[in-house]
């Protein structure tokens, strides 16, 4: 199997396992902890994640295709999530969106070229007090304008 | 009313996520008094039964009932589950909790551990709170080093450990036996009630599931007593919440008060009215799964379960959504059917292929497509979700598209009809082509 886990991180693995009376209850933080180290879950990940938790590989590709937050894909450097639910709608999230991709020039879903940002329009993020809001990567940022986010794109390296 | 400040205090208090500072606003006695007194199990589930203490994320069953239901002859091990999910969209209060109080949470949680006799809580947060995340777990830390948590809490000689389990976006997964099943390791797909969770639920075994602003609030019916709590606001149905209130309001924000207070009161004076003083177009009152008000009915309801269902909405998450008369209501709703359709989890035919075409027929109407059978279509295709699903996702998503369409059908009405002629002069034109 040529992707595998160096040995901290096994014992990560052993510890995520110690929380649960069942191994598969520990598949959510393993994924995570595989997404981490190699970027995203691909078919071979999935094999060598199943391996570990004693599980089939099926199985583990269903888990990792009914969540939102496992990758699939490549993404960009920063993963920008903006939300365009209700109440993020009401304040400006259309026009922030259509902001976002005219100054990126890449639609809902794309990457850079130069693979710095990606772009999705995700669901409520739980700060519809700061709508409208986003999240860059594990960052929560909200109360957005036009402006606010043009400088706050500009200021990423 | 004013506000009332029991967990929102801790929102004004600097570092109150803190142990130190916690405790130096009177944290963990609520804890420390029911094991040094050595309360029984029964003491403390018939003192949050008289607090009058109901679910707050939105089911609004009465906690101490719930917890009476883990039966007490039960040999193995029993869990409690901390429902941090929070996902309704319009709902945001958990997450103030977790930022602000996760020590009042971990408090709640041990309370409730030791009525049901749980050695084991899990707490479910979704994957999105980063933050809080962090947060909880540095708290979790901080109160396992002084001894709260682990072995011997508070020398009693119980013991009790808190995980951390961290979702992956799935808004199914705040509903419960969903969150159960994650938890267990598999996709979030609901499951069949009875058994009910209490009897056979995490792991088989009997399972208690709160919610965040639930458990928060036991410490404070410990300290303050179950009358106390109980007498806040209504009579027979008292108590306190967090509201969060978003949209159109100058203020957006969380704002505990006493049940009853007249919506008027929390969309006016604490949320700081309308924005640019518009006029009131509808209120969503506890998550866009909740009916819509009018502006007349929100500004006539108090905020209590029984004044809600009274105008056959629900008080819900109270994730309270303020749209003024600039809204438009087509759109929302298009969005609020997005949004079920995406998370509806596949298992129940009705709601995986009806969210789908509720909202197919949406996208349709607001693209100026619409025809004149869709407001009809749409009514039925709620009308068979409705109570034909495991979980209440169905009953979520068709309940805002009855509701929106009965009491704002004339802008619905004229989207269509807008969408008719336009198809009918393209067809005209392309005629006489």
């Amino acid at each position: 199997m040529s992707v595998s886990f160096p040995e901290k991180d096994r014992k990560l693995v052993e510890e995520m396992i110690r929380h649960y009376p069942h191994k598969k209850s520990a598949i959510g933080d393993v994924l995570y902890l595989a997404q981490k180290q190699f970027g995203y879950i691909t078919p071979e990940v999935e094999l060598y994640v199943a391996s570990l938790l004693d599980l089939p590989a099926s199985y583990v590709h269903q888990v990792v295709t009914f969540y939102s937050m496992y990758l699939e894909k490549p993404v960009g450097k920063y993963l920008i999530m903006l939300c365009d639910n209700v109440s993020c709608l009401l304040c400006g999230a259309e026009d922030l969106l259509d902001r976002i991709k005219e100054k990126l020039g890449i639609e809902v879903g794309e990457t850079t070229g130069d693979g710095k940002f990606t772009l999705w329009s995700v669901e409520c993020l739980g700060a519809c007090e700061l709508a409208p809001a986003m999240m860059i990567n594990d960052k929560l940022y909200g109360n957005l304008t036009p402006d606010k986010l043009d400088r706050l794109l500009d200021s990423l390296e | 009313m004013p506000q009332v400040k029991l967990i929102s205090r801790f929102f004004e208090i600097e570092n109150s996520h803190r142990l130190r500072v916690y405790e130096e606003n009177g944290g963990y006695s609520a804890a420390r008094r029911v094991v040094t007194e050595n309360w029984e199990p029964e003491k403390i589930i018939n003192t949050v039964k008289a607090s009058n203490l109901r679910g707050l994320g939105g089911a609004g069953f009465p906690t101490g009932v719930k917890w009476d239901f883990v039966p007490k002859d039960h040999e193995g091990p029993k869990y409690l589950v901390v429902n941090a999910d929070e996902s309704e969209p319009g709902t945001f209060k958990d997450r103030h909790v977790m930022l602000h109080a996760p020590h009042l949470l971990l408090e709640g949680a041990i309370i409730a551990a030791l009525s049901i006799d749980a050695e084991d809580v899990y707490i479910y947060i979704r994957g999105e709170y980063w933050e809080a995340y962090r947060v909880l777990e540095r708290a979790i830390k901080e109160a396992e080093e002084a001894g709260y948590l682990g072995k011997n809490i508070f020398g009693s000689g119980h013991s009790l450990k808190v995980h951390l389990h961290r979702g992956a976006g799935a808004y199914i997964c705040g509903e419960e036996t969903a969150l159960l099943s994650s938890l267990e390791g598999f996709k979030g797909w609901p499951k069949l009630k009875p058994p009910f969770p209490a009897l056979q639920g995490l792991f088989s075994m009997p399972t208690i599931i709160n919610n965040v602003e639930t458990l928060s609030y036991v410490p404070i019916v410990i300290e303050k007593g179950p009358e106390y709590f109980a007498g806040l606001g209504v009579k027979r149905s008292g108590g306190a919440r967090l509201f969060g209130v978003s949209g159109h309001v100058n203020r957006p924000g969380v704002y505990e008060l006493s049940l009853g207070t007249p919506m008027r009161e929390l969309i006016y004076e604490h949320a700081g009215g309308i924005r640019q003083g518009r006029p009131l177009k509808a209120v969503i009152p506890g998550g866009t799964s909740c009916p819509v008000l009018t502006a007349e009915e929100a500004e006539k309801v108090n905020l209590d379960f029984d004044s809600l269902a009274g105008i056959g909405s629900m008080l819900g998450s109270a994730g309270v959504i303020v749209m003024d008369e600039t809204t438009d209501m087509v759109k929302v709703l298009c969005r609020i059917c997005k949004f079920y359709s995406f998370e509806s989890c596949g298992q129940c035919t009705p709601c995986r292929e009806g969210t789908g075409w509720m909202t197919r027929i949406m996208e349709r109407i607001v693209s100026g497509n619409g025809r004149s059978q869709d407001l009809d279509d749409l009514l039925d295709i709620a009308g068979m979700i409705c109570e034909n699903t495991i979980c209440p996702l169905g009953d979520a998503a068709a309940l805002p598209v009855i509701s929106f369409i009965q009491k704002f059908r004339h802008e619905f009405e004229s989207k269509v009809s807008a969408g008719s002629i336009a198809a009918a002069s393209s067809r005209l034109s392309a005629e006489e082509l």
